[in-house]
């Protein structure tokens, strides 16, 4: 990918704008505030991972950042766009975030090709030349090149989750998002989704993930965020984790590991 | 109603009595043969499940007039003169008896074996098995959609019209051919269709629900 | 007591057979398809339309599978008649099948559209699919390949409730067999073939359907899962 690195200079020049900013942002579903005022920024080619207690609102803070959730308050820039203003062209948007959920989320009916290529053929009008070309390049990417004509159904967790992660690269994003992705999958099953992803972080590819897996975290993280009810509870590198400042994180890291 | 004079209005409630009376028959008749049917269909033996479901293929592949039409005229080769309604409710029978064991033999099976097998690790025999393990639960699944199908029931009497049954759907066709006032006739039979059906269709969706939440 | 057949009417009377079978064939043909992508749309207002259309789709649906054929035909032919809109018999029957099929196909297509899982749908939203795409690509075909085996049954039920239309002279099957028995007076013998007729065009239409399911449903053939 020759865009990549555009983008591993700018962010070494660090003079690039930051891809993604929170401003004070509030989210409540309904009665609940579940996210209580988050300043957060990512610049180009960073690796954030936000960790935290079930429920803290790491997986809203997420959805924010590609729509899925409006915001209730604040400011949240993402890509240029700007989502707490009215109107914003969220299709646009979608073209440049990309986001991998726990649950996978593929096409059943559709194979492993058509899984990859439906979104770059129907919405940036690829042929199907083009559309193949990519799949697979992308599928490549994620180490299954020879998997193209399968059925999710009859793919291993890790095998689907990592289509997922294919699905979401064939349309170029600037940014991914995972939320948990590993969350569902065996032990065993795990390291080969992390591998996928810790290539892609060491390629430039500008990133927000959800994990428990603090080892990794530690490791890929350029930014580790740890969100305790609904605020940004504490931030810094990965070697935050070896040495908390605040009790909640202390503990959390005491019991995670 | 409608432009309908009373008499004219008894005559059509009259013959929706007969519809609703046809109905009541279709169903005892097809309880009767369905239920035997819905075992057979479940059996351990192949030859039984072979046959009955032979049977439940032969009847929901002819329609339902044409069904009539055999048993109307093939009764009376036998020198029977039969009535329309006792031709309409054989056939009826017959009709309801394959669809219904059909929907039981659904039932049946949706009874988790492990049921079955905790009966037998309780020394249950066979039938006692069947009937105090299998048959109380089967039955609690099978209202809604022998309720629902009651509604198929009594819509499809009307097609007893074509050998001249006397039920809601022929009096409004004969009310018709005297009258000429086809639209208020038939909206008014349709009404009264919906009165019978409509409920029974939203009891068996309620109750649906309630089994569907009860499961959760 | 022996009753003898007497199946000699088959070929005095095979034209009109033919003509009655051709003409079953050509309502259950002209209403499948219509039939089907009415109940589709109808399924989706129910689901997803402003309330009055959901009033209006739910109905239309409740109206029509809580009546039965017969009086939505009359209705249709001689009540419409009445009112000035004179219609003939042949599309008074097609018309009456395709409204009857879509209120069911409506309610099949419902629970296929239903047991869609959420995120699949939020997993398109993110990949800037358009509704439109989205309905097209993920939800139609999932929603028809799950639910299509009552949809086959649902179908073959509208083939054989086709042999009423005789009651408006639309002379299928069913009335070219009445016609025949008001001549030889044999109506046993001649409803019995015409139920076996009956029983080997289910069968036919089973089959088709299932090949067309086949055709539409690669998972289905590769895999020969039916969920
Ligand atoms: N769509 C929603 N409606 C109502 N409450 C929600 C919704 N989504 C999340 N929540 C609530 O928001 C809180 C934070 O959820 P979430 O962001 O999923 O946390 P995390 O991902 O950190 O586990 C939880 O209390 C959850 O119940
Ligand atoms: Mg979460």
């Amino acid at each position: 990918m020759t865009s990549m690195s555009a983008i591993d200079t700018a962010s070494l020049s660090g003079t690039a704008a930051p891809l993604v900013t929170f401003r004070g942002v509030r989210k409540s579903f309904g009665a609940l505030e579940v996210l209580k005022g988050i300043d957060l920024t990512v610049a180009p080619g960073q690796v954030v991972a936000l960790i935290g207690r079930s429920g803290s609102g790491k997986s809203t803070a997420l959805r924010c950042i590609n729509a899925l959730e409006p915001i209730s308050a604040g400011e949240l820039e993402v890509c240029g766009y700007s989502l707490h203003r009215p109107g914003v062209d969220l299709r646009a948007l979608r073209q440049e975030v990309g986001i991998v959920f726990q649950s996978y989320n593929l096409f059943p009916h559709l194979t492993v090709k058509q899984n990859v290529t439906l979104a770059p053929r129907k919405v940036r009008k690829l042929n199907r030349d083009q559309a193949r070309e990519l799949a697979s390049e992308v599928l490549a990417q994620v180490g299954l090149g020879d998997r193209m004509d399968a059925y999710p159904e009859q793919l291993s967790g890790g095998q689907q989750q990592r289509v997922a992660i294919a699905r979401s690269l064939a349309m170029r994003p600037k940014l991914m998002l995972f939320d948990e992705v590993t969350s569902a999958l065996d032990p065993e099953l795990t390291g080969e989704v992390l591998r996928v992803i810790g290539k892609l972080a060491a390629g430039g590819m500008t990133m927000v993930l959800v994990t428990h897996e603090m080892a990794f975290a530690r490791q890929v993280a350029d930014q580790v965020v740890y969100m305790h009810q609904g605020k940004v509870w504490e931030q810094g590198s990965g070697k935050m984790l070896a040495n908390p400042q605040t009790d909640e994180l202390r503990q959390f890291v005491g019991s995670g590991l | 109603m409608l432009g309908l004079t009373p008499e004219q209005l008894q005559f059509l409630l009259q013959g929706t009595g007969w519809t609703l009376l046809l109905s009541l028959m279709g169903f005892v008749g097809g309880t009767v043969i369905g239920l035997p049917v819905a075992l057979a269909r479940s059996a351990k033996s192949r030859w039984l499940r072979r046959i009955s479901s032979l049977y439940v293929q032969f009847v929901q592949g002819v329609p339902l007039p044409v069904i009539m039409f055999v048993v109307y005229f093939g009764v009376s080769i036998y020198g029977f003169s039969v009535s329309a309604l006792v031709a309409a409710a054989i056939a009826m029978t017959l009709y309801s008896s394959a669809y219904l064991g059909e929907i039981w033999k659904g039932c049946l099976m949706a009874v988790p074996k492990t049921q079955r097998e905790a009966a037998e690790c309780l020394a249950l025999s066979a039938p006692q098995q069947f009937i105090y393990v299998i048959l109380p639960q089967a039955l609690r699944i099978a209202i809604p959609p022998t309720v629902g199908f009651l509604v198929q029931i009594v819509k499809n009497s009307s097609y007893s019209v074509v050998i001249g049954f006397f039920d809601l759907t022929y009096s409004a066709k004969v009310l018709n051919n005297a009258t000429f006032t086809p639209f208020a006739i038939f909206t008014i039979a349709a009404a009264l269709y919906f009165a019978i059906c409509f409920p029974l269709s939203l009891f068996a969706c309620r109750f649906e629900r309630k089994l569907a939440r009860s499961a959760a | 007591m022996a009753y003898t057949f007497d199946f000699s009417f088959i070929g005095s009377f095979s034209a009109e057979i033919w003509s009655g079978i051709r003409l079953t064939i050509w309502l259950t043909l002209l209403t499948i398809l219509p039939g089907f992508a009415l109940g589709t749309a109808c399924a989706v207002a129910r689901m997803n339309g402003p309330r009055w259309l959901r009033w209006i789709v739910t109905g239309y649906i409740e109206g029509i599978r809580n009546t039965p054929l017969v009086i939505q035909v009359f209705w249709l032919f001689f009540g419409l008649a009445v009112l000035g809109a004179r219609i003939g018999p042949f599309p008074a029957a097609v018309i009456a099948l395709v409204i009857n099929t879509g209120a069911y196909s409506a309610e099949i297509m419902r629970a296929g559209f239903q047991s869609i899982p959420k995120g699949e749908l939020e997993a398109g939203e993110c990949l800037a699919l358009s509704r439109w795409q989205m309905f097209w690509s993920i939800q139609l075909p999932q929603a028809a390949e799950r639910v299509y085996p009552a949809l086959i049954s649902q179908f073959i039920l509208m083939m054989l409730a086709t042999s009423i239309m005789s009651q408006i002279s639309v002379e299928e099957l069913t009335g070219v067999g009445y016609q025949i028995q008001s001549i030889t007076f044999r109506g046993f013998d001649v409803y019995v073939v015409i139920a076996l007729v009956y029983l080997a065009l289910a069968t036919g239409l089973r089959l088709l359907l299932h090949f067309v399911a086949r055709g539409s449903f690669p998972r289905l053939r590769r895999l020969g899962t039916p969920l």
